[in-house]
C-alpha cells in the first residue's frame, strides 16, 4: 500500500477530506478510555487460567512457533547470529520433533548473515529498523535503513514509532513515518512484501489510553502487527499492555475485517508467562490469532525455558540446564 | 497443528479435606448430638452427591447454645482485655489463611461456587475480616462511638448460603471484637465451613461457648430469634424473612441488623471504559453465580452505547466456563439448591412471558446437578418482574437510559437499595450520581468489591445496619449506656 492510498484509506475511515492531525485527533480520543485497575485486574484474573497435561504440551508448542528469536546488541558478531540461526532451525537436537521458531530478529547489517543461515527452513528473517531503538533520525535515515534490510533478505520489519512526535500529538506524522515505512517493505515483482511490525515503546507511551490510541493509529497507517517494545526501555511487554493491543486489533477486526498481529517483546522469559500470554490471546482475540501470522513473542531465553518444560513433559523429569543447548 | 486452545481438565483435589459422615451441634466448646437425635443431609449441588449428616437443633439445643453463650459471656469473655480478645481473634486468622485450601475445597463441595472464587475471594476476605477485627478489639475507645462503648451480650447470627464462611466472618469477627458472645445458624444448605470453623476455635482454644454453631433449618433460626436471652440478632438472607425477623423481635429489647435482598443497577454511561464496564457487568451478575444480595442484576445502559455494550457483553460471555466447580478453570459453577434453580427458573420464564428477549451463550450444562446457564434480557421494561424482583440467579436483566436523570430515577426506582454500580470516565458525573443513588453501597468503575474497612449495608428493603470499617462495630456495641 502506498503512503498516498493508506492516506484516503485512513480519510474514508475517519469520513474527513483532510487526514490533519485535529481529525486524527478526533478519532483516536474518541476511542473508549481505559480504567487502569480494570484492565490490570482482568490481565490478574486471565492469568490464573491452569493450563495441565495435553493443553500444556499443546501450548508449549504452539509458544515455540511463534519465537521470533532476537539478538540485538552492539556486540553481535556473524557467529552470534549463525548460531542462533542453527537453534531455530533445530532447539532441541534431542528431540527433533520440536517445532522450529518462527523467526530470528537481528539488527539490519546481521540480515544477510541471518537469511544464508536459515537457507529454506521456512524461518522468516526479521531486521530491526527506522534508528532503532530510539527512532531519533531523520525519515530519510529510517527509510534508507528499511530498504537495506529489504533487500538484504528480510521477510519481516520490525519499525519504532516517533514517540516524540506521538507524545507531542503531531499524529499525522506517525501515521506517515508509518505509511511510508511500509512502502519500503515493498518488493517488485513475484517477491513478497516484508511484513512491517509496528513498534509502539508502550514503556514510554505512559498511559493505557496512549497506547490504544497509538496501536490504533499504527493499524490505520498500514501495520502488519503492532508489537509491544523494543526491549531496550522498563516496562517491555505487561499482560494488562498486550490485552490492550488483543483488544485493539479484535475490535479493528470488527471494523475494517483485517486481521493485525500482535507481538509482545521483552521480559517474557518463562513458559508460564508464555502460557498466560497465550491464553489471553485466546480469550481476548479468539482462536484466529493462534498462529506465527498473528501472534509472536520477542524474546531470547524464553525459548530455552519452554525447551526444558517440553522436556519435563515428554521425560517427567526435569533435566536442567546443561540439556538444553545455549545460542 | 489445530488451532484452538482447548484447557485441560484441571481438578483442585478434594482430598485435603476430611468430610465427617455425621457432624453434631458446636454448643460451649464440644461438638455435641441434638437433644431430638434428628439429622438432615447436606449435599454437593454440582452432582446432588450426599456429603454429610447434620444435626438438626431444635429449641432446646438453641436453649442450650444461648445458655453457653451467656456463661462465657458472664464468666470469660466479658473479663477479658480488648487485647486479650485480639490475640484469639489473630490466632483465627492465621488459622483460616493456613487452613485456606481445606475450607476453600470444602466451600465449593456444599454450596457448588467455583474452586477460584473460594479459593480467591471468599476464604482469603473471611481471614481479612478477621485480621481487620482483631485489631480493633483494643481500640473500641478511641473508634468516635462514644467514650467508653460496651459489649450488648450474647448475639443470634442467622446468615445466608451464598458465602458461607465469608458470611459467618462478618458476623462472628466483629462480634467477637466487640467483646460479645454468639450464637450462630448456619444455613441448612452449606452447614459444613461453619462445622470446620467450629474446628478452628478450638485449635485456637477460643474459651469453650464464645462461639457456638446451631445447625438447622427456618424453625431453628426462629428459636434462635425468638430466645429471650439473646440480646441482638444479625440476620443476612432474604427480605421475607428479616421482615419475619422483624416483626418478631418488635417490642423486645433486642437489637437488630439486617442485610437483606437487593435489585442493583449497574449503570453504564456513554463515555465508560468500554471494555472493563463489560468486565463489570460480568462480574457484577456472574459472579457467585449472581448468587449475590448486591449483585448487578439490572444493568442500566445509556441508548448511545447500548447495541455495542450488549454486543461486546454477549461476545464475552461466549468465553465463560460453565461446569464442575471444582476445575481451576471453572467461572461459573453450580445452582446451591433446587429450590433456588426452580426460582431462577421460575423468573425467566415470566420474563419472556412478559415479553422480554431472553439470550443465553452456547454452553453444556451437566447433566446432574443443578444449573442455569447465564443469561441476559434485553427489552426489559421497568414494570418486567425480572426487573422487580431479586432473581438470586446468573440472570441479567438489561434496561436502557437516555439522561443521567432517567438513570438516577430508574435506579431508584426499586424497593430496594443495596448497591449500585457506575462507569464514566468523567470524575464529576460519578459523584453527582453516587450522592442521589439510594443505595447503600455505590462502586465507581468497578463492581462487587469488598473489603473489611468498608462499611456494607442497605438502604430501605434492603435491610439496615452496617458490616465492616468503624460503622460495623457500632452494630454491636452500646454506645449510649443504654443497655
Amino acid at each position: 500500500m502506498s503512503p498516498s492510498s493508506a492516506t484516503s484509506r485512513a480519510r474514508e475511515l475517519l469520513g474527513v477530506g483532510s487526514l490533519t492531525n485535529k481529525a486524527l485527533r478526533t478519532w483516536l480520543h474518541g476511542l473508549p478510555g481505559v480504567d487502569q485497575v480494570g484492565i490490570e485486574a482482568r490481565a490478574a484474573a486471565l492469568a490464573t487460567r491452569s493450563i495441565k497435561t495435553t493443553s500444556k504440551e499443546w501450548a508449549i508448542d504452539t509458544a515455540i512457533g511463534m519465537i521470533d528469536l532476537t539478538t540485538l546488541e552492539g556486540a553481535d558478531t556473524p557467529g552470534k547470529v549463525r548460531s542462533l540461526c542453527a537453534k531455530a532451525k533445530l532447539p532441541d537436537p534431542t528431540d527433533l520433533g520440536t517445532p522450529q521458531v518462527a523467526a530470528v530478529c537481528v539488527y539490519g547489517d546481521m540480515v544477510h548473515i541471518a537469511r544464508e543461515s536459515l537457507g529454506d527452513s521456512g524461518i522468516h528473517v526479521a531486521a530491526v529498523a527506522t534508528a532503532f531503538p530510539s527512532g531519533r533520525a531523520s525519515l530519510a535515515v529510517k527509510l534508507a535503513d528499511t530498504k537495506d534490510a529489504v533487500r538484504a533478505g528480510a521477510d519481516e520489519i520490525d519499525m519504532v514509532i516517533d514517540r516524540g512526535a506521538f507524545l507531542a500529538g503531531d499524529y499525522r506524522l506517525v501515521f506517515d513515518q508509518i505509511a511510508a515505512v511500509k512502502e519500503a517493505c515493498a518488493r517488485t515483482g513475484d517477491e513478497p512484501d516484508a511484513h512491517l511490525k509496528v513498534i509502539l515503546e508502550t514503556g514510554e507511551l505512559a498511559t493505557y489510553d496512549n497506547v490504544r490510541r497509538a496501536s490504533w493509529l499504527a493499524m490505520l497507517a498500514g501495520a502488519d502487527f503492532i508489537k509491544t517494545s523494543t526491549g531496550k526501555i522498563q516496562p517491555a511487554a505487561t499482560m494488562p499492555v498486550t490485552l490492550l493491543m488483543l483488544e485493539a486489533v479484535r475490535d479493528w477486526r470488527e471494523l475494517t475485517g483485517e486481521l493485525v498481529g500482535v507481538k509482545p517483546a521483552g521480559g517474557i522469559r518463562t513458559s508460564k508467562d508464555a502460557l498466560r500470554y497465550l491464553v489471553m490471546v485466546s480469550e481476548v482475540a479468539g482462536d484466529d490469532w493462534l498462529t506465527p501470522q498473528r501472534f509472536r513473542f520477542g524474546a531470547s531465553s524464553l525459548l530455552t525455558d519452554l525447551l526444558l518444560q517440553r522436556q519435563k513433559l515428554r521425560t517427567g523429569v526435569y533435566s536442567g540446564a546443561d540439556y538444553v543447548t545455549i545460542d | 497443528m489445530t488451532r484452538k486452545f482447548e484447557y485441560a481438565p484441571a481438578p483442585e483435589s478434594r482430598s485435603v479435606v476430611d468430610i465427617a459422615s455425621s457432624y453434631g451441634l458446636f454448643i460451649g466448646g464440644e461438638f455435641v448430638d441434638p437433644s431430638g437425635g434428628k439429622s438432615f443431609k447436606t449435599i454437593n449441588p454440582a452432582t446432588e452427591e450426599q456429603l454429610a449428616d447434620v444435626a438438626e437443633a431444635d429449641a432446646a439445643d438453641v436453649d442450650k447454645a444461648v445458655r453457653a453463650a451467656r456463661r462465657a459471656y458472664e464468666r470469660t469473655w466479658s473479663r477479658l482485655s480488648g487485647a486479650e480478645r485480639g490475640k484469639y481473634l489473630f490466632r483465627i486468622a492465621r488459622l483460616l489463611q493456613e487452613r485456606a485450601r481445606e475450607f476453600a475445597v470444602l466451600e465449593t463441595l456444599d454450596n457448588g461456587k467455583p474452586i477460584k472464587e473460594s479459593r480467591d475471594v471468599d476464604i482469603p476476605t473471611a481471614a481479612a475480616h478477621f485480621f481487620y477485627h482483631a485489631g480493633w478489639a483494643d481500640k473500641l475507645e478511641y473508634a468516635g462511638l462514644g467514650p467508653s462503648p460496651r459489649a450488648l451480650g450474647v448475639v443470634g447470627q442467622v446468615i445466608p448460603w451464598n458465602f458461607p464462611l465469608l458470611m459467618l466472618a462478618w458476623k462472628i469477627a466483629p462480634a467477637l471484637a466487640t467483646g460479645n458472645t454468639v450464637v450462630l445458624k448456619p444455613a441448612e444448605t452449606t452447614p459444613l465451613t461453619a462445622l470446620l470453623f467450629a474446628d478452628v476455635c478450638q485449635q485456637a482454644d477460643l474459651p469453650a461457648g464464645v462461639v457456638n454453631i446451631v445447625t438447622g433449618a427456618g424453625a431453628t433460626g426462629q428459636a434462635l430469634v425468638e430466645h429471650p436471652d439473646v440480646d441482638k440478632i444479625a440476620f443476612t438472607g432474604s427480605t421475607d424473612v428479616g421482615k419475619s425477623i422483624a416483626r418478631t423481635v418488635a417490642g423486645t429489647r433486642k437489637r437488630l441488623t439486617l442485610e437483606l435482598g437487593g435489585k442493583a443497577a449497574n449503570i453504564i454511561f456513554d463515555d465508560a471504559p468500554v471494555d472493563q464496564a463489560v468486565e463489570g457487568i460480568v462480574n457484577g451478575i456472574f459472579f457467585n453465580q449472581g448468587q449475590v444480595c448486591c449483585a448487578g442484576s439490572r444493568l442500566l445502559v445509556q441508548e448511545s452505547v447500548a447495541e455495542d455494550v450488549i454486543h461486546r457483553l454477549q461476545r464475552r460471555l461466549g468465553t465463560l466456563r460453565v461446569g464442575d466447580p471444582m476445575d481451576k478453570n471453572t467461572d461459573v459453577g453450580a445452582i446451591n439448591s433446587a429450590a433456588q434453580l426452580a426460582r431462577i427458573t421460575a423468573l425467566t420464564a415470566a420474563g419472556e412471558a412478559e415479553g422480554a428477549t431472553r439470550w443465553s451463550p452456547p454452553c453444556e450444562l451437566p447433566e446432574h446437578g443443578f444449573w442455569f446457564p447465564p443469561t441476559v434480557f434485553t427489552g426489559v421494561a421497568q414494570t418486567h418482574r425480572i426487573a422487580q424482583e431479586e432473581i438470586f440467579g446468573p440472570v441479567l436483566s438489561v434496561l436502557t437510559f437516555r439522561t443521567p436523570d432517567e438513570a438516577v430515577a430508574k435506579a431508584n426506582n426499586t424497593p430496594y437499595g443495596l448497591s449500585a454500580g457506575i462507569w464514566s470516565e468523567k470524575g464529576s458525573r460519578i459523584l453527582a450520581m453516587a450522592d442521589r443513588l439510594r443505595a447503600g453501597v455505590v462502586w465507581a468503575n468497578t463492581f462487587n468489591r469488598f473489603d473489611p474497612t468498608s462499611p456494607f449495608g442497605g438502604y430501605k428493603e434492603s435491610g439496615y445496619g452496617r458490616e465492616g470499617g468503624r460503622h460495623g462495630l457500632a452494630a454491636y456495641l452500646d454506645t449510649e449506656g443504654t443497655h
